[in-house]
């Protein structure tokens, strides 16, 4: 399809979102990244049933921790897509990227100590 | 098994904000399998304190660990090599695990980071329904199992009271009524004689500190002392 999707976005791989626990997103913010998202399959077609379900309650829970610490919720957010959808998750891609623009860097980063 | 509840943020910021070095101490039995203060909610409060002091520019240098237990000496016992190098202690146990931590280090601050509360049953991942106060005096082989200390709101011994209302309880329409639940139970257990069994009142002077002391077990002469 060759479809073109912001380069500053590094995707790691999981078998499925349900993986994803709510300790691996804190940490990406903890060492700086200006935001994370996770695409799972569309809600109803899990093919593990509730994995997607599940990281959207992680998703949920890592937005209120970081509003918690003072930190922007918007910076975590969680899409959902079929895996014949190429040209949606480029255009999620986009999306969060503008949005994460708009937010700014990660104050973090600024703090010392902080890789 | 004991449950707890995590403590809001903002409370374990005030409580640790005037130290520099903290170790977060978990604790691997009853508040990790109710998801409260186990490795992962251990590294979870140290990432969340280490933003938010960052934020707040008074960096914090943290440490964690997660104990087997921390209600029983021999696992505390792992920590007295590195207590000295920090200001002050988090702990994520229940209250009985705090207490024992601050009384083996009592020239350390210890603080709570979770609430307890109480002894639950696990419904599902992360739903847990209180059954059991403690009371001493266990009356379930009269009641058909069910608690009237815990179930009922006025922990009736001798139920139900003017409140029962068609099977719910007077505080709540969706909150069952104990005695009611107790009657049906027996009732088709053909026991309903078990309710003319009248119990003394609790004798709640016994709910200073208890102590426990298995069938073949003694306290050690110097504990004794």
């Amino acid at each position: 399809m060759r479809l073109n999707y912001p380069s500053n976005v590094k995707i790691i791989l999981v078998p499925c979102t349900g993986k994803v626990d709510v300790i691996h997103m804190l940490t990406a913010i903890q060492k700086g990244a200006d935001g994370v998202y996770c695409v799972g399959c569309l809600e109803g077609a899990c093919h593990y049933n509730q994995g997607n379900l599940r990281c959207r309650e992680r998703v949920n829970h890592v937005r209120s921790l970081l509003q918690e610490v003072g930190l922007e919720p918007e910076r975590v957010r969680m899409y959902n897509l079929s895996s014949g959808e190429g040209p949606t998750f480029a255009a999620y891609a986009k999306e969060m990227t503008e949005n994460i623009q708009k937010l700014g860097p990660n104050p973090l980063k600024k703090k010392a100590g902080v890789a | 098994m004991i449950v707890a509840k995590r403590k809001p943020f903002d409370e374990i910021m005030q409580l640790v904000k005037g130290h520099k070095k903290v170790l977060v101490v978990g604790c691997g039995t009853c508040v990790a399998v109710c998801l409260a203060g186990g490795e992962k909610e251990v590294a979870v409060l140290a990432t969340e304190l280490d933003m938010g002091r960052k934020l707040a520019n008074n960096p914090v240098e943290l440490g964690s660990i997660t104990l087997e237990r921390q209600c029983d000496r021999e696992y505390l016992a792992q920590l007295d090599g590195m207590v000295k190098d920090y200001d002050a202690l988090i702990s994520m146990a229940c209250g009985v695990g705090i207490q024992f931590l601050a009384e083996r280090f009592p020239d350390k601050p210890v603080f709570p980071a979770v609430d307890t509360c109480g002894l639950a049953v696990n419904q599902d991942v992360g739903w847990y329904e209180e059954r059991c106060r403690s009371c001493g005096r266990c009356v379930l082989g009269l009641t058909g199992g069910i608690c009237p200390v815990t179930m009922c709101a006025k922990g009736l011994y001798n139920g139900p009271c003017g409140g029962t209302n068609k099977g719910s309880c007077e505080i709540n329409a969706d909150q069952p009524c104990a005695w009611f639940n107790i009657y049906e139970r027996l009732k088709a257990q053909g026991r309903l004689d078990c309710l003319l069994k009248v119990q003394p009142p609790q004798e709640w002077k016994d709910t200073t500190p208890r102590t426990l002391i298995q069938p073949g077990y003694t306290k050690p002469e110097k504990a004794k002392t």
